[in-house]
């Protein structure tokens, strides 16, 4: 910067030897001549430490206050998809959630750690399982979600397109293979309420999922995947299906699956009747019922917190190596000693 | 009006005694006539006759509104990353595709759109500039002897035209005949060979008559000749006109695109129209150039293509492992994609088609490694960068409002990589404006002014320490002097001597022969005047501006020619014993023109009283050795002259004359009159012989001096680009003298420079030379330039060590062609290499244009060429950047230029804050563009990992198509079309061109740090 002012007067020297243009002052006339002022920072020692400091200033308390906030989460991780098969067949497990007739009847017994607010999530979490493989995302068809039978090009639901002559409703491996377990809630005597309403997006509700599209012809076929649905309940109803049929991004991912509205105390013990239908063993996924509060930043996630603690740190050490570096080897400002022809010219 | 064509009407062919010789026979090649390549027939001015050859319309485009859609197609796919995206959206339509097809191909669209709406756009700019041409008009004979106006795209072969003065030739025209009595007429050649002179056209006698409008009403003649043929100074036909046939040479072909000058008008009959004409047979498309960074990016982009595949492939096979887990024994394991109930896409039963199905799925969606708008954006950003060019006020010629012009967009990013500059000398480095400025008469010197040369010798000797002081104080001085000059400045004439001004020469020892010395300046000449009737002022047009400037000094001296007929001349001279102006008349008895071997021209004249005498000029070369025993008597005084205004970097011609008796010019003439007559085909050496004879035991009269005028700001420019690190070589025409002296002016040589001279003017190549055995003098010169150049490398390597002394290597042309030979240029290139300055002299164009591609290829470097003049345009093409001085010597320089400026100092701009700052902003907007796509590409694959590899993106389908050509594509743009890493005027300071180091480690200083840094990651690639 100090270099600009001291060298313009050569240039300016010339653009004086040329009169009579008009307008040279105008922004637009600078913009043509490359000119107009700008920003060029320099990075002294003095900026690049004070920078640093200031990132490291800025990023530790935002992390502690992240972290604070995912703390201040209250969640509870069951596993069941083991712990749900009776110990004789755990050995041979596709059995047991192939079978019928064995009863999937299964009680799990959450202690609650601290104090929870209502209102408490419910989720079923999956792991491994691939709801963002290429075969089953493209297995639908939204037109026939929203008009029913209306749309009849159901080619895309391939290979659960149609049974019989008539296109399934709703088609395709993602509604086939829809999640069906079910959880009861009971904390010593008393039932909890879940509410399973609006568990689904407002949008996904309204203008997604036909009003009048009932599954008449749902899970007909030999092989049957997941849930069955209500076939008088018109699919903009069916939220879990709905839920269900927004797929993951990544393998492991948790669903809505209702509310709990009432407040839950430390030590409380909660009973979890649930109905293990749902076959994960076949691909050895887990299954896990989640309960948990929220705070203003959603629910708990630690690494946002423990990332701007680090960067934040690391900020704060490097500035600190810069200064001692700065403080035991000074340099000029401007110093051309280390420059390309510098060097050359003392080399040679 | 009337008059003064009857006075125009002079027989010219007797002022050229060599231009016109060679008059052809109907034997030998003529009889070839009629026969295979010689079929063409055309009758001119037979309106009934079909004659079956095309319009006279061109076409330079390159598409027709037909081929327009086929072609630029052809043409966008001919790359790869395009025609990558072809087959990609072909591809995208059937099952395979990752996205829909839709957003595969809008961007491809997009694109190639874009490209082609460019392409269509400057190929309509082509198209009005073909309609303009096409439209021209030209007056053809409709019959009954009267011509009328109709334009050049309606001419059609047989026709008769009537061309006028300073017009085109509207197509191949055989010469009929022209407003001079003797069919001759004056052609300016410069759109096809780039000479300046004009060119002398004769038609033949028979008819030379037709002179009017109305001898037209019955001509009937046939012409048979060659078929159309590139071939610019051949040309074979024959005339049959009432009943005789005549020979036709390239003597009375005029040629489409070149210019009638000095001449009222000529009658034509057009031969060869639109693309049969000699000149467009000729054209052949400027040479594209790309720059090194595009050179560099198409690897890198091979690349990419190689990481594509290898990352399709990878993923391919993962995705195969996964797909054949899917059922084991039958039993399926991720029931809910129903491997049992597959498409091929993925069957575990048929893994490998699955595979392989999947590798195209894949090379679709990790395409985004490959930029696709990238090849646009870059053109884009260049044509951005280039207006920024053209709009810079600081290459702004304000006199000739000329601002900077970059044709090409191409090369903007070369400027700032340029590493030896190869420049001009005339009208580059100097104005090409002559001015007579000293002369020595009788061996006394005159003419007070100081030229430019001087003053820059004055400049070395000054101390260092005070240079900035004298020199600022010197432009001041030189503003002065300039501007008072402008008030009373004459062009051509800066002399101010008063012993001689104003008539006070009669009082000078030697008066009669200073009225000898400025008589031959005003008599021995080839200048026609031109007498404005309402001032009475005569201007001349002359075939060089060192002929003009003499003229013009004799007529300020008091030797005013005015007037110039068939066969005498007249001046008005200042005649010393009356004080009077009188008018003389010269009888105009023989003109022995100037050409490059005689390097001298004479007029033999009779004057008044009858006295003939010869006189003559030429270069001091050639002129002593002609001087009789008496006329010697200024000789030494006037060498010791010559050689100071050879070393103040003038140009000098030694004037002498000789008085002849009745009989001595009789035997002359006769002698001189059968030769010219002979039909041999060594006519040319025998009127050269004959004149030789004249030419001898001459009285020396003195010498002028000229000096070529140096650009402004020149010597500045020039040194500061060397402190930039750029090596400059001068490639002229002129003798060496003259170079080594405007080398000097213009700081390319300095005071304490050890000078490697290597020519060929040893005595004993010059006696073998007069003996003319040719081989034996071919075999002497290579030998002896071998040996010089191996000399200078000695010379060179021995005092590498010992000193900092630098070397400056001039060469000759005679020397030039030899060491171009293939066995000797290595050597030559790595001589001129290590010295700081080279000068090549007495250079042709095409050994200019050799230089510079020797240069080009020897030392895989940046070259760029600068020039101004058609002898310029070999060497422009050849280098990796031309550039075009757009100055007064016509445009043909500009036309094959990619950028062209008004003056040499804005090369200093243009290469060090323009080519700076391009280079910049295009490497590092190449690598951002690279970086983006590759990280995004990245995020693609990695997250494959998390969907088992099956193809599935990321993103939303608009969101890809859209992230390169929309999203991501404008802050890149901006970036390379207004990124300044370092203020204009810092680049201004420092002088160094930072990224010309090579060493790419080394910089880490603000403005060669990112540089060296673009380039480490570039040398990374490639």
């Amino acid at each position: 910067m100090d270099l600009d002012s001291g060298t313009s007067s050569t240039v300016g020297a010339r653009v004086q030897a040329i009169p009579g243009r008009p307008a040279q002052h105008g922004a637009l006339y600078q913009f043509k001549q490359q000119n107009l002022p700008a920003c060029k920072p320099v990075l002294t020692p003095a900026t690049v430490i004070a920078t640093f400091l200031l990132m490291g200033f800025i990023f530790i308390p935002l992390g502690l206050i992240t972290l604070r906030a995912s703390n201040s989460v209250v969640e509870i991780v069951d596993r069941y998809d083991i712990e749900c098969i009776p110990e004789e067949l755990r050995s041979n497990k596709l059995l047991y959630i192939t079978d019928d007739s064995i009863s999937k009847n299964c009680s799990r017994f959450l202690k609650v750690p601290k104090s929870m607010r209502a209102p408490i999530y419910i989720y079923y979490q999956l792991d491994n399982y691939y709801q963002n493989h290429r075969r089953y995302v493209k297995s639908r068809n939204d037109k026939q979600l929203l008009h029913g039978l209306g749309d009849n090009s159901t080619s895309s639901c391939i290979p659960l397109e149609s049974s019989g002559d008539l296109p399934i409703v709703p088609c395709g491996l993602i509604a086939w293979s829809v999640f069906n377990d079910t959880f009861k809630f009971s904390s010593g005597s008393s039932e909890l309420k879940v509410n399973r309403k609006n568990i689904a997006w407002k949008s996904d509700r309204n203008h997604k999922f036909g009003k009048d599209v009932y599954p008449f012809n749902f899970q007909n076929g030999p092989l049957i995947g997941g849930g069955k649905l209500d076939p008088n309940t018109p699919l903009s109803d069916q939220e879990d299906l709905i839920v269900w049929m927004r797929t993951a991004a990544l393998p492991s991912f948790r669903k809505l699956y209702g509310r709990i509205e009432e407040d839950l105390d430390a030590d409380d013990v909660i009973v979890v009747q649930l109905m293990n239908n749902y076959n994960a063993y076949s691909f050895g996924g887990k299954k896990k019922l989640v309960l948990s509060t929220s705070s203003w930043l959603g629910g708990k996630n630690d690494f946002f917190g423990v990332a701007s603690l680090f960067i934040g740190t690391f900020c704060m050490l490097i500035s600190i190596v810069f200064l001692l570096l700065h403080v035991k080897n000074p340099r000029p400002y401007g110093d051309a000693m280390y420059t390309s022809w510098n060097k050359k010219s003392s080399s040679s | 009006m009337r008059g003064r064509r009857r006075m125009r009407k002079i027989r010219l062919s007797k002022i050229y005694s060599f231009a016109l010789c060679g008059k052809g026979t109907l034997e030998g090649e003529h009889s070839q006539i009629g026969g295979q390549g010689f079929s063409r027939v055309v009758f001119c001015n037979e309106e009934g006759v079909m004659q079956n050859y095309s319009d006279n319309s061109v076409r330079s485009t390159k598409y027709t509104a037909v081929s327009f859609l086929p072609k630029s197609l052809f043409e966008q796919f001919r790359r790869v990353a395009n025609f990558y995206f072809l087959v990609i959206g072909v591809l995208a339509m059937t099952k395979l595709a990752p996205y829909t097809a839709v957003s595969a191909i809008v961007p491809l669209c997009v694109i190639v759109g874009a490209t082609m709406i460019k392409e269509g756009i400057e190929d309509w700019r082509r198209k009005t500039q073909d309609i303009e041409v096409n439209n021209r008009k030209v007056k053809v004979h409709k019959g009954d002897g009267v011509f009328e106006y109709t334009e050049w795209k309606n001419l059609r072969v047989g026709n008769i035209v009537k061309v006028e003065k300073d017009n085109f030739f509207p197509a191949d025209l055989l010469l009929l005949s022209s407003s001079y009595e003797d069919a001759v007429c004056y052609v300016e050649t410069m759109n096809l060979d780039g000479e300046t002179n004009l060119k002398l056209k004769q038609g033949l006698d028979v008819t030379s008559s037709l002179q009017d409008d109305s001898n037209f009403r019955d001509f009937k003649a046939v012409v048979k000749c060659e078929d159309p043929n590139a071939n610019l100074y051949s040309f074979i036909g024959s005339l049959e006109f009432e009943e005789q046939k005549y020979p036709l040479s390239p003597q009375q072909l005029l040629l489409r695109d070149s210019k009638l000058r000095n001449t009222d008008y000529v009658f034509g009959a057009i031969i060869f129209t639109g693309h049969d004409t000699k000149v467009i047979q000729n054209s052949t498309d400027p040479p594209s150039k790309r720059s090194k960074i595009e050179r560099k990016m198409d690897r890198i982009i091979y690349f990419l293509f190689c990481l594509l595949f290898l990352i399709a492939f990878v993923g391919s096979i993962l995705f195969g492992i996964a797909t054949k887990d899917e059922l084991d024994n039958g039993v399926m394991k991720r029931w809910y994609l129903r491997p049992d109930d597959s498409t091929i896409f993925f069957d575990p039963k048929r893994v490998a088609s699955a595979a392989i199905f999947h590798f195209l799925t894949a090379l679709m969606l990790y395409g985004f490694f490959i930029p696709i708008s990238l090849y646009f954006s870059i053109e884009l950003v260049k044509v951005l960068q280039s207006i920024f060019i053209n709009q810079d006020v600081h290459m702004y010629y304000e006199e000739a409002d000329k601002p900077a012009h970059a044709r090409t967009s191409n090369l903007n990013e070369e400027l700032g990589q340029v590493d030896t500059i190869l420049s001009d000398k005339t009208g580059t480095l100097t104005c090409n404006s002559m001015e007579f400025i000293k002369c020595s008469i009788a061996g006394v010197a005159y003419g007070q002014g100081v030229t430019e040369v001087e003053q820059a010798m004055d400049r070395k000797i000054g101390s260092p320490l005070t240079h900035e002081q004298v020199y600022g104080t010197e432009s001041e001085s030189d503003e002065n002097r300039k501007s008072s000059d402008r008030k009373t400045r004459i062009k051509g004439f800066n002399f101010t001597d008063e012993r001689i001004m104003n008539g006070n020469w009669v009082n000078e020892p030697h008066a009669d022969v200073i009225q000898k010395f400025f008589r031959v300046l005003a008599i021995c000449h080839t200048a026609i005047p031109e007498v404005d009737e309402d001032t009475g002022n005569v201007s001349y047009e002359a075939e060089s501006p060192d002929e003009a400037a003499f003229v013009i000094s004799a007529k300020e001296i008091g030797f005013e020619f005015f007037k110039r007929t068939q066969t005498s001349l007249s001046v008005n001279e200042w005649d010393p014993v009356s004080g009077n102006k009188v008018e003389r008349m010269y009888q105009l008895l023989n003109v022995l023109e100037f050409n490059s071997s005689r390097k001298r021209m004479s007029v033999i004249v009779k004057d008044e009283e009858g006295r003939i005498s010869l006189l003559c000029k030429g270069a001091d070369s050639v002129m002593f050795e002609r001087l009789a025993l008496n006329g010697r008597e200024f000789e030494d005084k006037t060498l010791e002259h010559v050689q100071q205004y050879a070393d103040a970097g003038l140009r000098t011609l030694i004037l002498a004359y000789r008085e002849l008796d009745e009989n001595e010019y009789k035997e002359f003439n006769n002698a001189f009159y059968e030769a010219k007559n002979s039909v041999t085909a060594d006519q040319e050496t025998l009127i050269e012989e004959v004149s030789n004879k004249i030419e001898r035991n001459l009285i020396l009269l003195g010498a002028t001096a000229v000096e070529d005028k140096l650009q402004n700001g020149v010597p500045d420019c020039i040194e500061k680009l060397a402190r930039a690190g750029i090596k400059i070589w001068v490639l002229t025409g002129d003798k060496m003298e003259t170079a080594i002296n405007i080398g000097f002016s213009c700081c390319l040589l300095r005071q304490g420079m050890r000078q490697i001279i290597i020519h060929l003017d040893a005595p004993e190549i010059q006696a073998l030379e007069k003996g003319g055995d040719k081989m034996a003098i071919s075999k002497a010169s290579r030998e002896s330039v071998l040996r010089q150049i191996s000399e200078a490398a000695l010379q060179l390597t021995a005092s590498r060590g010992a000193s900092q002394q630098a070397f400056a290597l001039i060469i000759d042309g005679k020397s030039l062609a030899y060491a171009l030979d293939d066995s000797m240029k290595n050597l030559f290139l790595e001589l001129a290499i290590r010295c700081a300055s080279v000068i090549c002299c007495r250079s042709s164009p095409k050994q200019k244009a050799l230089v510079t591609k020797l240069v080009k290829s020897g030392t895989r470097k940046t070259t760029l060429a600068i020039g101004d003049g058609a002898n310029d345009v070999g060497m422009l093409q050849e280098a990796d950047i031309g550039i075009g001085i757009s100055g007064f010597e016509g445009m043909q320089a500009v036309m094959s230029s990619d950028i062209a400026i008004a003056q040499f100092w804005y090369l200093e701009r243009l290469l060090l804050v323009h080519g700076h700052w391009c280079y910049r902003r295009m490497s590092s907007m190449i690598c951002y563009f690279f970086y983006k796509n590759i990280t995004f590409g990245f995020t693609l694959f990695l997250y494959e990992v998390y969907a088992s590899f099956s193809g599935e993106p990321a993103y939303n389908d608009w969101f890809l198509s859209l992230y390169s050509i929309l999203f991501s594509s404008l802050p890149v743009i901006a970036l390379g079309v207004f990124d300044q890493d370092v203020s204009a005027s810092f680049l201004n300071y420092t002088n160094k061109e930072c990224k010309m180091s090579s060493s790419a480690g080394a910089g880490s200083s603000a403005g060669c740090s990112t540089d060296s840094l673009v380039r480490q990651w570039f040398s990374s690639f490639a």
